[in-house]
């Protein structure tokens, strides 16, 4: 069986040949990054500058790093700390670097039912949509977004009903979309609701928290648990969104002249 | 949101000025579809044939098999696959995840109990006579399979088309296996899937306008090749 794997195996490779030599470097990121059209705009500045050729792989948090762990990929960007630190601590993953951060913020339709608008507690923001039973639509897809709502909600000691409560189990910019068609109240990254804000009539109501704080890291997959993984290129890529140039581009990346991510590689 | 009309207008633009990225987009597309048919096709007509004609036990079971085949969901395909190819899987040292080889035998999965049960039932329809004058006459085992798939070579055509159509527009197998890389494991389908999540819906139906098409020109094709063989029996 396992040959006549492999000789399928040879024989698609006859049928690609000639696509690339060099390993690519292979990325986990989540839907955040993705949307935001960041990774799109960063990724031939990398390519040029280390003619290593990026693959991305964009799905949330909680499967990118289920994606390092099984060593599926080289590098991870991901905005989750507490399991970022215990992916680190449980050998999967090396170097962990800060890379850029923004904020969530509470969004929802403009009439503002709830009444959160100007709240700058995210614990008042959650407590006031729970007690007037508003739509709230969740990630509910194990993403960063989606484990600091959880993270947000138990924190305000509520536990939401499923009568007004959606968890849908899409990334950032199906739930803004669906929010949006329903009028109802979601919390969103900064970055992917500058990117969707125009084609949406949503609002954002509520920001300001230390709670909303999204830091983004990258992390390389452990090389001593899959030495044939590219981990020369996965530090090649930690290396230049770290550096100089990579963090210029992030912080020149603006939508509408808005800045989406601030770097914060350099300054820590 | 946008009306439909401007985003479809938007879309027959993308269409018409030969968007680059669009394009490669659909290339990709039919470059992994087409290996997969390619690679399918003789396997899955020997053994619809020797399902046909064979003599051993257990015929009528590995027909049921294959036609409850038919209707396994591609993301349990995908799901499956991911599970053989992910790096502690059975075959991880092989690292076909996230490549366009790993869509490829998804897809190769996905049509090859199409192509078999397809193929069986316009194998069986097939004049006996032509394997039994061919066999009389001396032919070799190898040119009486021939003799017997050329003459119902349009009924093949149709189910190997059918197949086609089948994998070109699925997006489970693609999704999960190929990962939606840009420029590397994204076709229609995924993109599709990821321009809508971005909103972007011209890009979208830009797309989807090509699918269509292609559907209409396989269609056309298909009851094209049929009226033929209908004069030609």
């Amino acid at each position: 069986m396992i040959h006549k794997l492999c000789l399928v195996a040879v024989i698609l490779n006859i049928f690609s040949a000639g696509t690339n030599l060099a390993e690519p470097v292979r990325l986990a990121t989540t839907t955040s990054t993705d949307n935001s059209g960041l990774i799109k705009a960063l990724l031939p500045h990398f390519e040029k500058k280390t003619g290593n050729e990026l693959h991305v792989i964009s799905t949330g948090t909680g499967q990118a790093l289920r994606m390092g762990q099984d060593g599926n990929v080289d590098v991870l960007l991901v905005h989750e700390p507490e399991a970022e630190k215990r992916f680190v601590e449980e050998g999967y993953g090396v170097n962990r670097r800060a890379v850029m951060f923004n904020d969530f913020v509470f969004v929802g339709p403009e009439s503002d039912p709830a009444g959160i608008f100007g709240e700058q507690d995210a614990i008042n923001t959650l407590k006031k949509i729970f007690i007037g039973k508003h739509i709230f639509i969740s990630r509910g897809d194990d993403s960063g977004t989606h484990k600091k709502e959880l993270f947000l909600w138990e924190k305000a000691e509520l536990i939401p009903h499923k009568s007004w409560y959606r968890e849908v189990g899409l990334g950032m910019g199906r739930v803004l979309q669906i929010a949006d068609e329903l009028d109802a109240y979601t919390i969103s990254d900064r970055g992917t609701w500058l990117a969707l804000k125009s084609k949406l009539s949503l609002k954002i109501l509520a920001e300001g928290d230390i709670n909303l704080h999204n830091p983004y890291n990258i992390i390389a997959v452990n090389p001593a648990r899959f030495p044939d993984i590219n981990y020369l290129g996965a530090m090649s890529l930690i290396a230049w969104i770290t550096s100089v140039e990579g963090q210029e581009k992030i912080g020149k990346y603006r939508i509408n002249n808005q800045i989406l991510f601030t770097p914060n590689a350099l300054n820590n | 949101m946008e009306g439909i009309l401007f985003t479809t207008q938007k879309a027959l633009y993308l269409l018409l000025t030969g968007d680059s990225e669009l394009w490669s987009i659909v290339m990709l597309s039919f470059s992994v579809s087409l290996k997969a048919i390619i690679m399918t096709t003789p396997p899955a007509l020997l053994v619809a044939y020797s399902l046909v004609n064979g003599h051993f036990p257990g015929i009528r079971i590995i027909l049921a098999v294959f036609n409850s085949l038919l209707s396994v969901p591609t993301v349990v395909i995908g799901l499956f696959l991911y599970v053989m190819l992910t790096r502690q899987g059975p075959f991880g040292d092989l690292r076909l995840l996230f490549t366009q080889n790993a869509m490829v035998i998804g897809q190769i999965l996905l049509c090859f109990p199409i192509l078999v049960a397809l193929g069986y039932a316009t194998i069986n329809a097939a004049d006996k006579r032509v394997r039994e004058t061919a066999m009389t006459l001396g032919a070799p085992w190898w040119f009486t399979i021939l003799t017997v798939l050329y003459e119902v070579r349009f009924g093949l055509l149709a189910a190997v088309l059918t197949g086609f159509g089948r994998i070109i527009s699925e997006v489970g197998i693609s999704m999960m296996v190929g990962g939606n890389i840009f420029g590397y494991t994204r076709n229609i389908t995924t993109a599709i899937a990821l321009e809508t999540s971005k909103g972007e819906f011209a890009q979208g139906i830009a797309l989807g306008i090509v699918l269509l098409v292609l559907a209409l020109v396989l269609t056309t094709f298909l009851s094209y090749v049929q009226g033929k063989q209908e004069t030609s029996t």
